[in-house]
């Protein structure tokens, strides 16, 4: 029998010659130094590509019941999570992995960009990564939008609004972005095809030119100080320290394998408990009452959005990406050799750190939205009794028309109500009455003039609440000391 | 050309000949490759090659709108597929200022496409992504938006408000009526 099984396969390995092939790729020698602690920092970029197969998976599977058709997507998503047999879960890895992958992508360029290992020879690994960067986000927002809710189709239309400001061609590329005038299920369908065939098609090929660098040019070996890299020597170096190298299959693979391992009991942890992502509130363009936002990675993008100045917008929509790209890119052309030890390459690192701050922080304001008004704010969240005790029946008018007239929506009392405008809880120690009245009638700075909403009792009902508006104590602005600071 | 029947083909003949059967054979595959790019090429395109103009639509008769208010319609897209599903509706905010005079606003901000809420108690247009802020009228308020609401193009048939529209409105292709609002 074993003879039986071993001819079998001595069969295959004639016709196949894998032995010669297949296996010295798999036991490909990697330095020595990895054995160190510093091995478990090479385990990102094989984790990463286990969760594309991750998800190539799962995809096929909601691909099964998931129906790419704009009357029937929403419904048939509800129907994988509710009635499809472990649909939810799913959906739910594969929302997850796909969270992973793109974390995950992002710390293994900063490991790879940390540790020089982009310099000589392998420049072009690099680059293809970026690529491989760039269709893992592009297939993280056309996911988003095959999630067809209320987010999805906002989200394209907030796509379109940026495509369609592209000179000349805007209006075109709109056209061909949704496949016909308007958002419908041509628009759908073409983000499916997107999804489905034409990314992954480009991210295999991508992947596996990424892989022939990795394996032809070899891993990296951890970056010493006084060890710089010179394209006349480094490869005759390298290939010294290869001659007593560990084979990646299985020795220098257990660390991958444990890292996977770990990283896959993460995500099935967090599908079965967090569960899928949505689908939100329909995608129906007549329910308004939304507050449509982008899956979190591209949150500090919206938050750009929000706070770049008016003039540069367009530039920062459609120039900034592509410098960004080209920068990215090109990076190992400008600093292909010379030293890579991140001790002593302090802008490297300040870089990384700018990046990952800067990301932070417009995340966390995504998360805040400061710049958007409350839209609830006005019905929702009342006047504080405090601030309105033992106030005349015309003061009490004042503070029934800041909620009636929607003004909480940008101001906050105490706190409470919209970030958009300054908070009015002390708005009597700087601004005096007639400074108030101006504002209120004709606007400003970034509010509204409300002359053509309020009659002159209203605006005097309105003042006379907000001139209480002051800590106990305290002094009202007086014009001689506060010149016109109307914020 | 040369060539006579009964003898083997002298080598300048060759030559031609086979000059001939090479450049034969490139330009059959360039044809056959134009040939089959064209009618692809062409359906990758069609959204542009065939563009959809804009169609009238019935919003309802005008006892619907009171004088000096506005308020949300909802209708069908006049350009909407078959599998369109609810994505085939679109709404518009119908403002009438007096009579026959009306505006009709998209409810995209014109900003970056944003869901727009109309609050009659202050007369301002809210957008939830960025806080842009426009006023009855349309016209710009505050916040980031270049300009002010989109507006459709409409008119009044047999006491009927008929209103023009189908396409998503963005900024270098605004609303049938081509204005911007009075403010902006």
């Amino acid at each position: 029998m074993k003879q039986a099984i071993g001819k079998l396969l001595w069969w295959f390995e004639e016709r196949l010659e894998l032995r010669t092939s297949l296996w010295t790729v798999m036991r490909h020698p990697i330095p020595r130094d990895l054995r160190t602690q510093v091995g478990w920092l090479y385990v990102f970029g094989s984790t990463a590509m286990t969760l594309l197969v991750l998800q190539i998976v799962t995809g096929i599977g909601l691909g099964m019941v998931y129906v790419p058709s704009a009357g029937e997507a929403y419904e048939s998503l509800e129907h994988i999570n509710y009635n499809v047999e472990l649909g939810w879960m799913l959906r739910a890895i594969h929302n997850w992995s796909a969270n992973g992958m793109v974390v995950l992508v992002v710390v293994h360029m900063t490991q790879v960009f940390l540790m020089g290992a982009y310099k000589y020879p392998r420049e072009l690994t690099w680059m293809i990564g970026v690529v491989l960067f760039l269709l893992t986000l592009g297939m993280a927002f056309t996911g988003q939008v095959l999630r067809w809710d209320a987010d999805s189709y906002w989200g394209l239309g907030v796509g379109v609004a940026m495509v369609g400001r592209i000179p000349y061609i805007g209006p075109e590329l709109v056209e061909l972005m949704l496949g016909g005038p308007s958002v419908g299920a041509d628009t759908l369908s073409r983000f499916f095809a997107l999804h489905v065939f034409v990314m992954p098609g480009l991210l295999f090929a991508s992947l596996t030119v990424h892989l022939y660098l990795v394996v032809r040019k070899g891993i990296s070996e951890p970056p010493k100080p006084d060890d710089l890299v010179d394209p006349e020597t480094y490869v005759e170096k390298y290939e010294e320290k290869l001659k007593t190298g560990d084979p990646f299959f299985p020795d220098v693979f257990l660390r991958d394998a444990a890292f996977i391992g770990l990283t896959l009991l993460v995500i099935v942890g967090m599908s079965a408990i967090l569960g899928p992502d949505g689908p939100g509130a329909p995608p129906d363009p007549t329910l308004l009452a939304v507050e449509p936002l982008p899956d979190w990675y591209f949150l500090p993008a919206f938050a750009v959005l929000a706070l770049s100045p008016p003039s540069l917008e367009t530039g920062i929509i459609l120039i900034a990406p592509v410098i960004i790209v080209a920068i990215m890119f090109l990076f190992p052309v400008f600093a292909g050799k010379g030293q890579r030890s991140p001790r002593r390459r302090p802008v490297a690192v300040l870089i990384v750190i700018g990046c990952f701050l800067s990301y932070c922080v417009l995340w966390q304001l995504g998360v805040q939205e400061p710049w958007s008004p409350h839209m609830t704010a006005w019905s929702g969240v009342p006047v504080p009794t405090h601030m309105i005790k033992g106030s005349s029946p015309k003061e009490l008018q004042g503070a029934a028309i800041l909620q009636e007239k929607t003004c909480r929506n940008c101001h906050a009392l105490d706190g409470q109500g919209g970030q958009r405008g300054p908070d009015l809880t002390v708005v009597a120690t700087r601004l005096t009455r007639d400074q108030l009245i101006r504002q209120v009638v004709q606007g400003g700075g970034n509010m509204p003039a409300y002359g053509k909403e309020l009659n002159r009792f209203e605006v005097e009902a309105l003042v006379s609440f907000l001139e209480t508006c002051k800590p106990e104590g305290y002094a009202s602005a007086e014009a001689s000391v506060v010149t016109d600071r109307a914020d | 050309m040369n060539s006579q029947s009964g003898e083997p083909p002298t080598m300048e003949t060759a030559t031609t000949r086979r000059g001939f059967m090479e450049w034969f054979s490139w330009a059959l595959l360039g044809l056959g490759s134009v040939a089959m790019a064209i009618p692809i090429l062409g359906f990758f395109l069609g959204p542009i090659l065939k563009p959809r103009a804009d169609e009238w639509v019935d919003f309802g008769p005008l006892e619907d709108f009171p004088q000096n208010s506005t308020r949300l319609v909802d209708v069908l897209n006049p350009l909407r597929g078959a599998n369109d599903g609810m994505t085939g509706k679109v709404a518009a905010y119908v403002r009438r200022i007096e009579g026959e005079t009306f505006q009709i606003f998209s409810t995209h901000c014109t900003h970056l496409g944003c869901p727009v809420s109309w609050f009659k108690e202050s007369g301002l247009y809210m957008c939830p992504c960025h806080g842009g802020v426009y006023y009855e009228d349309g016209g710009h308020a505050s916040g980031p938006p270049p300009r002010g609401l989109y507006e459709f193009e409409h008119r009044v048939e047999k006491d009927r408000l008929m209103v023009k529209l189908g396409h998503l409105p963005t900024l270098q292709d605004p609303g049938s009526a081509h204005v911007s609002g009075k403010n902006s």
